[in-house]
């Protein structure tokens, strides 16, 4: 068995990477582009975390950038949710498509 | 540097003579009724307005009356010398140690003789104006006008140095313009004040650089340093102010003419007098005030203030005679002609600061450049300031009266009047009375005063002398006809019901001024006001009245003749004269010579091609401006499609692209 490396975890993070990107590009729905927001985020974090362990085990600076994305993470899904509330209460929808109309 | 810097130059006020704070509240109280008149006068106190201004300009002739009888007859004289005091000294902006602008109080003779001709003039008209303006739509408004021009005036009068007198030099030309402007709603009234602030403001470009050579040279602004630098034999100033030459001529030279050119421009010398005969539009009283007594004699005043500075320079003072004798027989001879009483009385305004001028200008230009004499002064510098005084009376007068007729006839044309005499009793005999005292006939006030200066001409030089004489023959025979064909000529011709002569407040400014113009002249002017505070022995010779009397009873008896009673005798010397006439009449074309310039030369030749340039040239860079951006908006404005994933592509291709471009391109 074998140990897993570093490139194995990037390779892993650049798959939800981009995973997170298509899923933002593609779906309609607003929901599910936060959450696809919430993918890259993720694999951001990963990233921190990976090079942290493997390229400089003494410092924490790695660990310290990932818990700062979480907390990021979580006040940008607040405001997220509370947008995306006011657009279903005014459109009735929450289809990125029928918000066209806010560049007025 | 200079040692003569240590000399007193002036003294500060004595102890417990004279008040500071009287002084500064001879003009500060008619800018207080500005204000006052100005912000409330039209709603509350509309009604209460002159006479509110009335008592205020009461309070403070009162003071200039004070002062000037503590000045002249108490302080002023140390070891028989008129000194200079600087009442009140405040720094206003200081540039550098050695230069700063100052506001300041200075008495010397002619600045508290001064402040009485205008303090007393102003009175007259507040007075005057309570019957002449009464219902008037824009009453408390005329009377703040009043006030700033008072105030503005007496600042003038009292500056201690060049800038502030420059201050309210233009204060004086924003009031006049104001007030002339009056009848706003009169087309030809809007035209005469704008006419009068631009040809004014023009002026006053020469007085602005005059001003900046002087001080340059100076290194100072203020009028006593200023003088006392440049009038020292060898002093450091004076001789860098001769040495450095202009087109021929010393900066002091030039300093003294651009200077001269703003008193010009104030005072309606020529060529610059256009604007005085359509100044008549305003209200009859302010005439009176500003262009008659006080205003328009700014430009003697400034010449006599700066005069010894004038009288280093032989060039100057040349030019000072030269446009002073020309602008008198000139506004004389086109005064014989016209027919409307105020432009009469404009030309002969003209005509009188013309005297006052040359006046001025034979006092000192028999000296050669750079030596001062002050032996050779003073006789023509006491004369112009003497007839400055007696003029101010007796034309404020003047036109105070023929306010009256105007009042009673509503027409400004001689040929609506004549016959009045027995509708205007008291308005005909101070008419008669000025008009007496402005031909020269003694004992009345215009006798004295214009007998010094005819002597002063005399002794200077022969030709201005027999030019001034005719001139005074001039000025008696157009009074003259003015008067006749006012109260006599034809028979009356009121139609009608008529309302009086105006009531107490017309009369008794007419009656004050009349006696003043009838007992004037006997004051000894010379124990008073000379050019180094010494006083004058005036020679009164009677055989050298004989000709200037003898002459003015000529035009009296010539205009008595003429136009004493209704005959076509006028009507054929004219056409005798032809072209004379006909030139005179329309004031020798000068309007039309300045419209040529103006329209045809300037608006050609600067005008257009400058609109030209401004059409494709500068519009065409804004335009061009305009376009490029509205044509590359109106390209890329698709990219702002309101889709959020498309601007999420946009973002992730910009990511991309400054990714590549950083990790394989720009290493």
């Amino acid at each position: 068995m074998m140990e897993p490396g570093l490139n194995h975890i990037l390779v892993i993070s650049a798959a939800l990477f981009f995973i997170g990107v298509f899923g933002f590009f593609t779906r309609r729905n607003l929901v599910t582009m936060l959450m696809s927001v919430e993918l890259v985020l993720n694999s951001v974090n990963l990233n921190f975390i990976a090079f942290n362990k493997y390229v400089w085990p003494n410092k924490m600076d790695g660990l310290f950038f990932a818990i700062f994305v979480i907390a990021i993470a979580a006040a940008e899904a607040a405001v997220a949710i509370a947008i995306i509330i006011n657009l279903y209460r005014s459109h009735h929808s929450i289809d990125v498509e029928n918000a066209e109309e806010m560049k007025f | 540097m200079n040692d003569f810097l240590q000399m007193p130059l002036l003294q500060i006020l004595p102890a417990g003579k004279g008040s500071a704070l009287a002084l500064l509240l001879i003009p500060l109280l008619p800018f207080a009724g500005f204000l006052l008149l100005g912000i409330f006068g039209r709603k509350h106190i509309k009604s209460a307005s002159g006479v509110i201004a009335t008592t205020l300009l009461l309070v403070s002739a009162a003071l200039s009356l004070y002062t000037a009888y503590g000045y002249f007859f108490d302080y002023g004289k140390v070891n028989g010398v008129y000194q200079k005091f600087i009442a009140v000294q405040y720094t206003w902006l200081q540039f550098s140690p050695g230069l700063s602008i100052d506001l300041g109080i200075l008495l010397d003779p002619i600045s508290v003789m001064m402040l009485v001709v205008v303090t007393f003039i102003s009175l007259m008209v507040h007075i005057y104006s309570l019957g002449y303006m009464k219902g008037e739509e824009r009453f408390a408004t005329y009377y703040a006008f009043l006030g700033l021009f008072t105030f503005s005036m007496l600042g003038l009068v009292m500056a201690s140095n060049l800038f502030q007198m420059y201050l309210f030099w233009e204060l004086v030309g924003v009031s006049s313009f104001l007030l002339i402007g009056y009848y706003y709603n009169k087309p030809s009234a809007v035209a005469a004040c704008k006419k009068a602030f631009i040809v004014t403001r023009f002026a006053d470009l020469g007085f602005l650089i005059g001003i900046l050579i002087l001080s340059f040279h100076a290194e100072t602004l203020d009028f006593n340093t200023l003088i006392e630098r440049l009038t020292i034999d060898g002093s450091h100033e004076l001789h860098t102010a001769y040495s450095s030459m202009f087109l021929g001529a010393s900066a002091l030279t030039w300093g003294a003419i651009l200077i001269f050119i703003g008193g010009a421009g104030k005072s309606a010398m020529f060529p610059l007098h256009i604007w005085l005969p359509d100044a008549m539009e305003g209200p009859t009283p302010v005439s009176a005030l500003i262009h008659a007594a006080t205003m328009v004699v700014a430009g003697v005043y400034l010449v006599a203030r700066m005069f010894p500075v004038f009288s280093m320079s032989a060039g100057a003072m040349h030019l000072v005679t030269s446009v002073g004798i020309f602008s008198a027989l000139f506004a004389a001879i086109i005064a014989c002609t016209q027919t409307d009483i105020k432009r009469v009385l404009a030309y002969s305004t003209m005509s009188q600061i013309g005297f006052m001028m040359f006046a001025l200008g034979v006092s000192g230009s028999n000296l050669i450049e750079g030596s001062l004499n002050y032996a050779n002064l003073g006789a023509g510098y006491t004369a112009s300031m003497f007839h400055l005084f007696t003029h101010a009376i007796f034309k404020a007068l003047l036109f105070l009266g023929a306010g009256s007729v105007i009042h009673f006839i509503h027409s400004n044309d001689m040929k609506d009047m004549g016959g009045l005499r027995k509708y205007l009793p008291i308005t005909h005999i101070t008419f008669l009375v000025a008009c007496l005292a402005i031909s020269g006939v003694p004992p009345f006030a215009g006798f004295f005063s214009k007998e010094e200066i005819l002597l002063a001409a005399w002794q200077h030089n022969k030709m201005v002398y027999y030019v001034a004489l005719f001139t005074s023959g001039l000025t008696a025979f157009y009074m003259f006809r003015l008067y006749f064909n006012i109260f006599w000529n034809k028979g009356a011709i009121v139609h009608g019901e008529h309302h009086g002569e105006g009531g107490f407040v017309m009369m008794l400014p007419l009656i004050l001024l009349a006696v003043g113009a009838a007992t004037a002249g006997f004051i000894p002017f010379g124990n008073f006001i000379t050019a180094d505070g010494k006083s004058l022995e005036s020679e009164f010779h009677w055989q050298f009245s004989i000709a200037p009397v003898a002459i003015g009873i000529t035009g009296i008896f010539t205009a008595m003749w003429l136009y004493k009673n209704e005959n076509n005798k006028p009507a054929a010397i004219a056409s005798s004269l032809g072209g004379l006439y006909k030139a005179a009449y329309h004031k020798f074309y000068i309007d039309e010579v300045y419209l040529f310039i103006t329209k045809k030369v300037l608006f050609n030749l600067v005008g257009r091609p400058a609109a030209w340039f401004d059409k494709n040239v500068v519009n065409g860079l804004v335009n061009m401006t305009g376009n490029t951006t509205l044509t590359i908006s109106d390209k890329i404005k698709g990219f702002q499609s309101g889709k959020v994933q498309q601007y999420a592509i946009y973002f992730l291709a910009g990511v991309i692209g400054l990714a590549v471009l950083f990790i394989y391109i720009w290493k």
